[in-house]
């Protein structure tokens, strides 16, 4: 019989971590496995034909999306604008695709610097341990105590520079993320045997960081900066939204959304279904994407980062 | 012998610590409870200290100018003496440490300064604004927490079945979706299409605040804000919810012939939503996101809405006092879910 009274371990058993390891996604049974391809298919399958479409669409006689036409301000979805035309009288099938251009691009910088960011700190904060360890850790907590968006808009506010402040403010709030990831590894790393028969080869701590240690942390850090796609074309089309991103020539999703706002109150619906439907496609799609390629490298490091 | 005959249904066994937790053990336990409450509150202050230190360097290495700010145009007309004399009040030619211990001192004793885009001081604007952000940001909580709760119910206890299909989709795409996406959707959908739902603001324009006219202007923000909010939440009770569902306790329970909904929602839910409870506290910053979209986009006239109005005109002070507040939010928030999880689950150790 089984003795339902049997007294559970007490103590030290911190449930806030307990997580069913890989139950779901890292592909146990068949149907999950396909449904995991098919993500992934699907996936690049959108990401591709973003890319075509953001690339090709000027070439084949998309107009403008720069060019005012006050004589057909709002007209709604016509064979001549595929997608109708916003309070300015822009193209928007064309605006919406240079804008998705742009998002992602800076999405892009923003992902390299803050992976960057983050890969730096967490190195020296494993690979010094201690004090400064422990230092930057709590900078750490007190970054990540501070919601994200709201320190962007601080650093976009103080800082009203256009796209250098944008990157700045969102690569200064994404790279805590990374810093952990990167550190985690290292202090894993640091006890592995061939760190070992390096410093008892001679090696200075310096070269250990240079030759060893860095090198192995590069999956794990490209990982980490695809993740962080998505968060950071979230965040510039939030402060763009906001009227605090991009300045308002720059086509981004975040100001033709932000646009739009307006004009959707007088009824004009499609200048924000579009643009927010290829805003969505995009992000899931590098999502997607980058979940699938963590869940086959790491199977463990499932819900680190999360949006 | 007959598991069922049993006098009473034996508790599941990891809800509870086995035996009675009876007066000193409960008492002790209290005080241990109180004692990580205070140490994590004490952890709190060098993390207040640190972020508002981040914010004021922030600001002290802004190329922004308050004096110039403070003169707008007239800067090119204002004579040097009185230029001087107002960059001697707004102290803006003090060392930077000493510009900081000031605002510092200011922050203990309650004065936060002066707001610039609102005219009034900062304390009056969090007076006014703090109700009415409490109030959008605990109903899109509620709707987060009780969607999360029935469709995260509902999808484990047929897991494979349509719903649970429907459901999963649904939340994996709502992850991908920006509250304001979403808030411009309902607009378009329920204020302007349907005209079930007024499109802004708190009242309609000149009338009182009553109950019916806040009430009805509250719920398309506070459901915006919930529905984006809730895809994290509802996959995390499903998921948590299956996997207590093949423990032992719940087959045990099973075993004893208990009615199907007894089994889900007494045994089976009650271990699930321990980390849950965990996940709503750490989830308070994306809460304080989203509501700061929400709000800019429904004009409700919360102190996320305030932050957008700061922000554009770079009114330092209030933003500065927005940041803090936020960060003791997401603290409180954390320290609250901890102590509910301490209250909950006796074998979490309070010592950590």
């Amino acid at each position: 019989m089984v003795d339902l009274a049997t007294p559970v371990t007490s103590g030290g058993a911190d449930t806030g971590d307990w997580q069913p390891v890989a139950r779901s996604r890292a592909g146990r049974s068949r149907a999950a496995r396909t449904a995991n391809r098919l993500r992934l298919v699907a996936g690049l399958a959108t990401l591709v034909l973003l890319t075509v479409g953001a690339v090709l669409l000027p070439w084949l006689g998309g107009l403008d999306e720069r060019l005012v036409d006050y004589g057909a301000v709002l007209r709604p979805p016509s064979p001549t604008h595929l997608f109708g035309t916003d309070e300015a009288g822009r193209d928007l099938l064309s605006r919406t695709f240079a804008g998705l251009r742009v998002s992602l691009l800076v999405a892009a910088l923003c992902a390299v610097v803050s992976t960057a960011l983050g890969a730096l700190v967490g190195t020296v904060s494993g690979a010094l341990g201690g004090w400064t360890d422990r230092l930057v850790m709590r900078c750490v907590d007190a970054v990540n105590a501070v919601p994200h968006l709201l320190l962007g808009i601080v650093i976009v506010a103080l800082y009203r520079g256009g796209l250098l402040a944008v990157v700045a403010s969102i690569a200064l709030t994404h790279w805590t993320t990374v810093a952990r990831i990167v550190r985690a590894e290292v202090l894993s790393l640091r006890q592995r045997p061939f760190i070992d028969a390096a410093i008892s080869g001679g090696a200075s701590r310096w070269r250990v960081v240079r030759r060893h240690l860095l090198p192995a942390i590069v999956p794990q850090a490209a990982i980490s900066a695809v993740l962080l796609l998505p968060h950071a074309v979230w965040h510039e089309t939030a402060l763009s939204f906001l009227g605090l991103g991009l300045p308002p020539h720059m086509a981004s999703i975040g100001n033709i959304l932000g646009d739009g706002r307006g004009s959707v109150l007088a009824g004009a619906w499609w200048t924000v279904v579009l643009p927010s439907v290829l805003l969505v496609a995009a992000t899931l799609a590098v999502s997607g994407i980058a979940s699938t390629w963590r869940d086959r490298l790491v199977p463990r490091r499932r819900s680190e980062l999360s949006l | 012998m007959n598991l069922a005959d049993g006098p009473t249904p034996s508790p599941p066994a990891t809800a509870r610590q086995p035996g009675p937790l009876a007066g000193a053990g409960r008492r002790r336990r209290a005080r241990a409870v109180a004692a990580l409450a205070g140490r994590r509150l004490a952890f709190a202050v060098p993390v207040l200290v640190l972020v508002s230190a981040a914010v004021f360097a922030l600001g002290a290495a802004s190329p922004f100018d308050p004096v110039k700010q403070y003169y707008g145009n007239q800067i090119f007309t204002a004579s040097q003496s009185d230029v001087d004399r107002v960059r001697a009040e707004l102290g803006v030619d003090e060392p930077a440490l000493v510009q900081f211990g000031h605002w510092l001192g200011g922050l203990l004793t309650g004065d936060l300064g002066h707001s610039r885009s609102f005219r009034q001081p900062v304390t009056d604007v969090i007076g006014e604004r703090l109700p009415w952000t409490l109030l959008l940001m605990c109903s899109g909580l509620a709707v987060a927490v009780l969607l999360a709760l029935v469709l995260g119910t509902l999808a484990a206890r047929r897991q494979g079945g349509w719903l649970d299909r429907v459901v999963t989709a649904v939340g994996h795409a709502l992850e991908g979706i920006p509250p304001f996406v979403l808030a411009l959707g309902a607009i378009a959908v329920f204020a302007l299409t349907l005209r079930w739902l007024p499109v802004a603001g708190l009242t309609d324009a000149g009338q009182p605040a009553t109950f019916s006219q806040v009430t009805r202007h509250l719920v398309l923000p506070a459901s915006v804000l919930g529905v984006s909010q809730s895809p994290w939440l509802v996959l995390h009770v499903r998921q948590s919810l299956l996997s207590s569902l093949a423990e032992d306790h719940v087959a045990g329970a099973r075993a004893r012939g208990l009615a199907e909904w007894m089994v889900v929602l007494r045994h089976a839910l009650p271990t699930a939503l321990l980390p849950f409870v965990t996940l709503v506290g750490a989830r308070v910053p994306e809460l304080v996101t989203g509501a700061v979209l929400v709000e800019e986009v429904f004009s409700w006239p919360g102190l996320a809405s305030a932050v957008v109005k700061s922000a554009l005109s770079v009114d330092f002070p209030l933003l500065a006092a927005l940041t803090l507040l936020a960060t003791l939010a997401v603290l409180l928030g954390s320290l609250l879910a901890d102590v509910a999880v301490a209250l909950l689950d006796p074998r979490v150790a309070t010592d950590g």
